[in-house]
């Protein structure tokens, strides 16, 4: 439906109009158009935030402005492992991302910059890795933690979100250092730097946003990771958020309140952020995809 | 398009000495061709040498162990693995390709292939054709525009699997607040996610929901850069909104568009989480795809059949990278250059 109504105004217009006008009726459909698209899009997630607003014993009613209340968040807090989930989660995370971009800063710089033997294998490594860690890997990782006793530990997760982020960092960061321009690098070499100079110097105080999109990036995947956070973490205080909410909806019932409110907590911060940062975010996602 | 040329192969023992990479190699007598690969390249190769290690210890060295694995019979029972203090040794044994010709000939990944090909090409085919309407719509001037699109990328920022919960939520059969509202309007309730059909068309449409906002931002992107002039230029000649659409948008978004299917194939193909919390395949195994039957072999069932999970992986990635390298021969064929 939107693609029809994208492309059909202006359809049959005697007088040539200037670009970006069109006619009323055009203009309605148009509004429409994005007022559906967006009350589907916030629907969800307001829903989910006046539930949480709800004692629990009214969740699944339709009616909220009875009674609002925040014993759902006091539970969640006092009753449930929550904290430490969060806890787990921005550890797990933030280790795995800090990690991925240091290890790979250069290497985005090198196959932005250089044509070297093995860049072409390289770059396809890149791509090819995102497309199968779960599948393959998750029992290969699985069997060996396992063995060297990670299984349940922060710390094999963060190795294992280092599959993840390694290669996807290399990606994104190649696109924001190709938007930086060569005549630095080649500014910085007639001053006499070496490469590592140059990049270390000149091009990566420039490339500083682009760093941090990156790293913001990867912490989100980490984030919201499901498959190997419900395989590796068992027993209550070990789970991830993506673990912990599993257990208030499960095959044998549905504790809507503190799912909601954990739900609010989680979401909240991660969508202000992103939203704060999604404009730097889009350019780097983009640049990175469409340069290749 | 971004590649220093002072490094490249033919050039670099020659006319481009003076740029300084090659500084400190002095005018060496050409050595031998390693060497001389070496002194040129070895700047570049040392700063991508930590991801080359961490690749190849951290996903190589699983990945060789798993397709390994895919060969062998293993199982919870028989891996190598320690309880207490004990250490018990792999019992496992070699069985060749069993694996793959009982995965190949069986009807179960067959029949779980076809339902993952059909919610890949749905999801990525609704969600691209959504995300380029909207684009469209935005990246005219409209009242409230940047509202809009602050609203349309929201399901984008919120973590995939709080918003697959959201769902569900809305979703629930007796309570949630479709059925409610169905029930308002006189509608019997549907079973969003215990009826085969329906479950299908749910975990889709959720898909489809969270793929949006990554499509149209992208989409716009690349729909900004296109010089208005070329519509310009059109609009004098008489074209239509159609025909604007079809030869100025359509061929100046081609680097963007492809990319992103290619991307959005690639995770939809994998999409795990959405299959996982919302359905966990079920009803019966209606909407499992590949990723989540594979998971299920290893996680889910016991004994654990680590031997069939490793050879669905594998398949898996067969099955990707070959619709990769047909993707970029088409691409190649049409002039892009990787």
């Amino acid at each position: 439906m939107t693609t029809a109504t994208a492309t059909t105004p202006r359809h049959g217009t005697r007088k040539p109009r200037l670009r970006g006008d069109r006619s009323p009726a055009a203009s309605v459909a148009l509004h429409l158009t994005l007022i559906i698209a967006s009350v589907i899009a916030v629907f969800p997630v307001l829903w989910v935030l006046l539930t949480s607003l709800k004692p629990a014993k009214f969740a699944t009613t339709t009616d909220f402005f009875k009674e609002t209340t925040f014993e759902n968040y006091t539970n969640l807090i006092r009753d449930t492992e929550f904290l430490s989930w969060f806890g787990n989660s921005v550890i797990v995370a933030g280790l795995s991302t800090v990690i991925g971009v240091f290890v790979s800063a250069t290497t985005g710089y090198a196959v932005s910059r250089f044509r070297f033997p093995g860049k072409r294998g390289l770059m396809w490594t890149l791509l090819i890795t995102q497309m199968f860690p779960v599948a393959v890997l998750i029992v290969p990782i699985y069997n060996i933690m396992s063995s060297i006793g990670l299984l349940n530990q922060p710390a094999g997760l963060v190795i294992t979100y280092l599959t993840i982020s390694v290669p996807f960092c290399a990606w994104m960061m190649k696109g924001f250092f190709d938007t930086i321009p060569q005549e630095i690098d080649e500014s910085g070499q007639v001053d006499g730097l070496t490469p590592f100079g140059t990049f270390w110097r000149l091009i990566l105080p420039l490339a500083k946003p682009g760093l941090a999109v990156t790293a913001f990036y990867s912490f989100i995947t980490a984030w919201g990771e499901v498959a190997y956070a419900s395989a590796f973490m068992v027993g209550d205080e070990n789970l991830t958020l993506a673990g912990g909410l599993q257990k208030f909806v499960n095959q044998y019932g549905a504790q809507w309140g503190p799912m909601t409110a954990a739900s609010v907590l989680i979401a909240i911060p991660a969508a202000l952020v992103f939203l704060f940062a999604q404009k730097h975010l889009v350019t780097g996602m983009s640049a990175g995809a469409v340069k290749g | 398009m971004a590649v220093h040329t002072s490094q490249s192969v033919a050039k670099a023992a020659g006319d481009d000495v003076a740029r300084g990479r090659s500084r400190g190699t002095g005018n060496p007598p050409p050595p031998s061709r390693l060497r001389r690969a070496m002194s040129v390249h070895w700047y570049a190769w040392v700063m991508v040498a930590p991801v080359v290690i961490v690749i190849g210890v951290i996903i190589g060295y699983p990945l060789v162990r798993g397709v390994y694995l895919s060969l062998t019979n293993a199982n919870e029972r028989n891996v190598a693995r320690s309880i207490g203090v004990n250490e018990l040794p792999a019992t496992y044994e070699f069985v060749g390709v069993d694996n793959y010709v009982d995965a190949l000939t069986g009807t179960q990944f067959l029949g779980t292939l076809g339902w993952t090909l059909v919610w890949t090409v749905s999801c990525v085919g609704i969600t691209f054709c959504l995300g380029m309407g909207l684009a469209n719509i935005l990246n005219r001037r409209i009242a409230g525009r940047s509202a809009y699109r602050m609203a349309l990328i929201l399901p984008w920022a919120i973590p995939g699997f709080v918003s697959v919960f959201a769902w569900r939520f809305l979703y629930n059969e007796d309570r949630g607040l479709l059925n409610k509202v169905l029930g308002g309007a006189g509608i019997d309730g549907i079973p969003w996610l215990n009826d085969p059909t329906w479950a299908k068309f749910s975990v889709i449409a959720v898909n489809v929901w969270l793929g949006v906002p990554f499509m149209m931002v992208a989409l716009l992107g690349g729909l900004q850069s296109i010089p208005s002039e070329q519509y310009e230029a059109a609009e004098m000649d008489g074209a239509t909104a159609w025909q604007r659409f079809r030869h100025i948008t359509l061929p100046g978004l081609r680097p963007v568009s492809t990319t992103v299917i290619l991307l959005s194939t690639i995770w939809t193909f994998n999409m795990f989480p959405v299959i996982f919390l919302l359905t966990r395949g079920g009803p019966g195994e209606a909407t499992q795809i590949l990723v989540t039957q594979a998971y299920k072999f290893s996680f889910e069932i016991s004994p654990r059949d680590f031997a069939q999970s490793s050879t669905w992986g594998v398949l898996i990635l067969v099955l990707l990278m070959l619709f990769a390298m047909v993707y970029r021969r088409v691409l190649r064929t049409q002039g892009d250059n990787w």
